[in-house]
């Protein structure tokens, strides 16, 4: 009954909205837009479980004082401050001390963070990118294309942007539209083996 | 260690150095770089300059403040325009972390224009499991989005009466920094045939171009360049990407400057054994 | 720029450079504002689930608008809870197979239709040598087939077979050649964001 009642759900689940896709009726249609209805409600509660995680790890490490367990700590507070001077909704609003953290402590450090790849691609860029084989030479040399489009090289300009335009448009779009039909067979592939039961790793183990 | 040898292992952090030197220095030096405009971009600008007063367009902002660089410069852009033709706007915003960016981007603009919610613009803020949300709004905004995001019913709106669903906005423009691009493409699109553009990143933007031909998209605007090229198509005061433009010049020159010198290094070395 | 404004840029500025200093070496000030972070997007994303999610999709329909049935997705979400119990972790099963089998069913179809048949249809388009649009569709039907060819391994890449795959990756490659030429730009606009806010806060301060 622990495999077979979820089994049995997936299967009719996917089967019900499958077919929905294909035959207008009303009845359908009502289940429908009712299951997408509760499911984003399941999927509220199921977003707190990733919150619930981060406090118990957390929680654990500063108990037993693991090395580190001080950095916890702050983010422990980070998280407990952020929850108490949110309680109200009008903390939502613009100009709100729980706005402000957001604005004048997430964004700078999310955004810096995110920034440091530039750093990483240039490094990366220098040590790594080689045109050792031929498959590399063609990376590199159509990358280096795409970059060019950001330099003004006077007469040359317009001869880079229409070949790099061409690049985006004819075979990059060809080599992408090529990973994304296989990506699209997988895609299909794995959902049919879920709704069948083959696939089962989602549901943990007993 | 030969001289090659010697640039092949060169500490990182010179490189590092070098680029935040690249980056740095013009933000000091005035000057200017052309933009050149690409069809797909041009095409979101023709699509939005065509629209009416009182038309309705969706505008996804689906990014968090990782990438506001690249994506709140468009985002900006095409409000400004919206809200100058009168044009009416409702607004989501499905990345976990976009939601308060996203109010405050709303608010800004709403502002200079004299917007008020429920009237001229609904912000709906975020719901969970972004691919469902959007099929759920193709059947009616109501279901995901009883209320908006400041917890007004959307069936109290004004601007919200006769709007059930899709088929009541002209079209849907999703700025993205992720997979959820994909979900506009083939669950709006797809399924509800909504006419669809896209603001990606940088880092995405070469892999959206085979939904072009396909009219799955009707335009899309990659980076900074492309919120560039739209900021010299709208002509509006603030260009925040126009003038980042040049220091993206000079940060290329210096990441091909790199990969010439890695590669000479390597084939010197090479040849020295 | 008033007092309040400079100090709280002023706290921005010094998480900013909290996170740069990893570029030297890893030291105190960034694991800092790393954990710091994770603290705030977490105590951020759960009010905004609260108010975003849970008052407007669960506690208003059903104490303010008596919509008792909207308990069974709640029971269902509250199961989810499970998943950390070893006793009862197979209860989260249950809403999770619901969401799977609605997840998975709708992306049949629709998989299908945008990133198969649609991409298909694009692909076979007119050719011919009389103009570019038309050498450039029979380039593009090529390249996808032979993109494709490339990835079927159930067949050793030899001969003729073996050539197309060879061009498959070649294709690839430029594929992969022009997604780094516009990572490149992607990833410094961030940057350039970053130092952009560094220089207008000393710009504001010096007046």
């Amino acid at each position: 009954m622990r495999w077979q009642i979820p089994l049995l759900i997936v299967l009719l689940c996917g089967v019900v909205v499958a077919v929905q896709y294909f035959v207008p009726l009303e009845e359908l249609e009502f289940i429908y837009e009712n299951a997408l209805d509760w499911i984003i409600i399941t999927g509220v509660f199921a977003m707190m479980l990733g919150l619930w995680s981060l406090f118990r790890v957390s929680i654990s490490k500063v108990q037993n004082k693991a090395p580190g367990w001080g950095y916890n700590l702050i983010t422990l507070a980070g998280l407990f401050g952020m929850l108490f001077l949110g309680y109200r909704v009008e903390s939502l609003a613009e100009g709100s001390l729980f706005m402000k953290l957001f604005r004048y402590v997430y964004i700078p450090i999310q955004a810096t963070m995110f920034s440091l790849l530039a750093f990483y691609v240039a490094s990366a860029a220098y040590r790594a990118f080689r045109a050792r084989t031929v498959v590399s030479t063609i990376l590199l040399a159509t990358a280096l294309i795409i970059m060019l489009r950001m330099i003004p090289l006077g007469f040359l300009s317009n001869w880079n942007q229409v070949l790099a335009n061409w690049i985006l448009t004819v075979p990059n779009m060809a080599a992408k539209r090529a990973i994304a039909m296989g990506v699209g067979l997988g895609m299909i592939a794995t959902a049919l083996k879920i709704v069948l039961g083959i696939e089962r790793a989602y549901m943990g183990r007993d | 260690m030969s001289f090659y040898e010697k640039m092949m292992t060169l500490d990182r952090r010179w490189v590092y150095l070098c680029v935040g030197i690249a980056v740095a220095v013009p933000l000091f030096v005035p000057f200017t770089v052309p933009v050149s405009v690409t069809p797909e971009v041009r095409s979101v600008y023709d699509f939005v300059e065509s629209l009416k007063e009182g038309d309705r367009l969706f505008i996804a902002i689906d990014y968090d403040p990782t990438v506001m660089a690249e994506l709140q410069p468009m985002s900006l852009t095409i409000m400004r325009q919206c809200f100058a033709k009168g044009v009416k706007l409702i607004i989501s915003a499905l990345h976990q972390n976009g939601p308060g960016m996203a109010e405050q981007l709303v608010s800004l603009v709403s502002k200079e224009f004299d917007k008020k919610s429920g009237v001229d613009y609904c912000y709906l803020g975020y719901k969970p499991y972004p691919g469902l949300t959007i099929l759920a709004m193709g059947q009616n905004f109501r279901i995901p989005f009883p209320q908006d995001y400041y917890g007004v019913s959307l069936d109290s709106m004004p601007m919200m009466q006769g709007v059930r669903n899709y088929d009541q906005v002209k079209a849907i423009i999703a700025m993205e920094a992720g997979w959820v691009a994909d979900s506009w493409i083939r669950d709006a699109n797809g399924r509800y045939k909504v006419p669809v553009a896209l603001g990606v990143t940088g880092v995405m933007a070469a892999d959206y171009f085979q939904y072009l031909p396909s009219k799955q998209i009707f335009g899309l605007m990659g980076g900074l360049k492309g919120a560039a090229e739209y900021e010299s198509l709208a002509k509006q005061k603030e260009r925040q990407a126009t003038g980042r433009m040049k220091v993206q010049t000079i940060a290329h020159i210096m990441v091909i400057i790199f990969i010439v010198i890695g590669n000479v290094g390597f084939f010197m070395s090479k040849r020295k054994k | 720029m008033d007092l309040g404004s400079a100090l709280w840029n002023g706290l921005a500025v010094f998480l900013t450079l909290c996170i740069f200093s990893i570029l030297y070496k890893d030291n105190p000030f960034y694991k800092l504002a790393e954990h710091l972070v994770v603290g705030i997007s977490a105590g951020y994303f759960a009010i905004i689930l609260y108010y975003n999610g849970f008052l407007p999709k669960v506690w208003v329909p059903v104490v303010k608008e008596g919509k008792f049935y909207y308990l069974i997705p709640t029971i269902l979400g509250i199961m989810m809870w499970t998943r950390f119990s070893r006793k009862w972790s197979w209860v989260s099963r249950y809403p999770i197979a619901a969401y799977m089998g609605i997840g998975m069913g709708l992306a049949i179809p629709l998989t299908m239709y945008a990133f198969i048949l649609t991409q298909l249809s694009a692909t076979m388009q007119p050719v011919g040598f009389a103009n570019a649009k038309l050498i450039n569709n029979l380039l593009v039907a090529v390249w996808v087939l032979c993109g494709l060819i490339y990835f079927f391994f159930s067949k050793e890449h030899t001969g003729a077979f073996g050539w197309a795959a060879k061009i498959g990756i070649w294709t690839l490659m430029v594929g992969f050649g022009a997604g780094f030429g516009v990572t490149v730009m992607g990833r410094v606009s961030i940057l350039i964001e970053r130092f952009e806010f560094l220089v207008n806060y000393a710009k504001a301060l010096i007046g």
